[in-house]
């Protein structure tokens, strides 16, 4: 394990298999909540808090209780249960230690637990047999790569809000065939992390 | 929801088309975007997703009067995966090749909307028969709207449907385009249009991604303000 190693999964997580772009995990918070930069943001910074502590979490549980008593089976039930736990968890300690943090992330928090994303970050760790520090820096890259998707969006769509739309293609049809365009212009990231590091 | 009394055959047939999950409420977004590459991936996606939701349709409305309201949500989400792991054991066994097309989304039908969504809002109130067959018509509806994705991308992507070779590519070459994500987005919002023409035509609401369907609306502060938006 390098750094290099570290920086092309991050990379490859952000950019060319971006979560939301190519691997098609979380549209709904993608279509639902970004209309507006701002909550954008708030979703986005929610979701990369809550992939880092759940990835932090089920790895360990996978590694050394899981796998070791041939429970692999018991993978889908502990991981949304623990997520679902961990989210409620958090809710709560931030509600009542850091107020501030819980007024800008705190919404967002419920939506989250049945989000794939978290969920598909986590089995994708383990599918991948990435070590602790990477599943780590996956994950960060997936959250990342959710922001930036996110963000990025949020900006295409101020702008078809003054454009004149077909009756029947306004609303969530114009929605995803922008969503389209974006995700054409990520097509051109494909080969970019191997170029680089192999 | 309209809280006059449905017939079965309503609740049944409510799923194909007036309530399509996909085209008309618009949840399960990620699994059909993410299967609908090839017509075969998406009747598969779609049977496994209908076996869990008439399984979970059934035990959430024989539970229904047991789970305490305020760790509803927890509770339906264990029974969820209970069948998911129920079919994703069945599947390794005796379909290995399409456990290996749906790959992590197999597993992910745990956090499927269309699932929770159905709990939440018809089989933790409803009578266990209604449950199934809403569980069964939602199923099947969602099948359908797979069916059509994926047939239209497998044709246009690749040229070939159910794996037979329809346009072999002489005269047009298959856009591949249509089989990678941009593809899917696009596909799923001129269906999305169509599916609006037509209820526009039968005086009825365009399809839109609000809070309402989310099975999270309740515990969603955003959404009791009137939603994200």
């Amino acid at each position: 394990m390098s750094v290099t190693n570290l920086v092309s999964i991050l990379l490859a997580a952000i950019l060319t298999n971006n979560f939301i772009l190519s691997k098609f995990l979380g549209i709904c918070p993608f279509l639902g909540v970004s209309k507006k930069l701002d909550t954008a943001v708030g979703m986005s910074a929610a979701v990369i808090f809550v992939m880092l502590i759940a990835t932090a979490v089920t790895w360990p549980i996978q590694t050394y209780l899981l796998t070791p008593n041939d429970l692999d089976y018991l993978q889908t039930i502990v991981f949304i249960l623990v997520i679902a736990a961990l989210v409620q968890f958090v809710e709560i300690v931030l509600k009542k230690y850091m107020v501030g943090l819980y007024n800008a992330l705190g919404v967002y928090l419920p939506l989250i637990t049945t989000n794939c994303a978290v969920l598909g970050v986590t089995i994708l760790n383990i599918d991948e047999k990435y070590n602790f520090i990477e599943s780590m820096v996956n994950s960060l890259g997936g959250g990342l790569g959710f922001m930036l998707a996110m963000v990025l969006f949020a900006g295409v769509r101020g702008r078809l809000e003054t454009s004149d739309i077909p009756k029947s293609l306004q609303g969530l049809p114009i929605t995803l065939v922008s969503a389209s365009l974006v995700a054409i212009s990520f097509l051109g990231f494909q080969g970019l992390v191997d170029g680089l590091f192999k | 929801m309209a809280k006059k009394q449905k017939s079965l055959g309503e609740v049944f047939t409510a799923g194909f088309i007036k309530e399509n999950p996909i085209l008309r409420l618009v949840l399960g977004t990620c699994p059909t975007l993410a299967v609908s590459t090839m017509a075969f991936n998406g009747i598969g996606m779609g049977i496994a997703a209908t076996a869990v939701l008439v399984g979970s349709n059934a035990v959430i409305s024989l539970l229904r009067n047991v789970i305490p309201d305020k760790v509803r949500i927890p509770a339906y989400i264990t029974i969820i995966a209970g069948f998911v792991t129920i079919i994703q054991m069945l599947v390794k066994a005796y379909a290995p090749a399409i456990g290996e097309a749906l790959g992590i989304y197999l597993r992910l039908i745990v956090v499927n909307c269309i699932i929770l969504g159905r709990a939440e809002s018809f089989a933790g109130k409803n009578r266990v028969l209604p449950s199934i067959l809403d569980g069964l018509g939602m199923g099947i509806g969602f099948t359908i709207a797979l069916l059509l994705m994926g047939s239209i991308r497998e044709i246009l992507g690749s040229g070939t449907w159910f794996g037979l070779t329809v346009n072999s590519g002489s005269t047009i070459e298959p856009m591949l385009i249509f089989i990678l994500s941009p593809g899917g987005f696009f596909v799923f919002g001129l269906l999305i249009a169509l599916a609006n023409k037509i209820a526009e035509g039968k005086g009825k609401e365009p399809a839109t991604l609000g809070c309402g369907g989310c099975p999270m609306a309740k515990s969603c502060s955003k959404a009791a303000e009137g939603g994200c938006e």
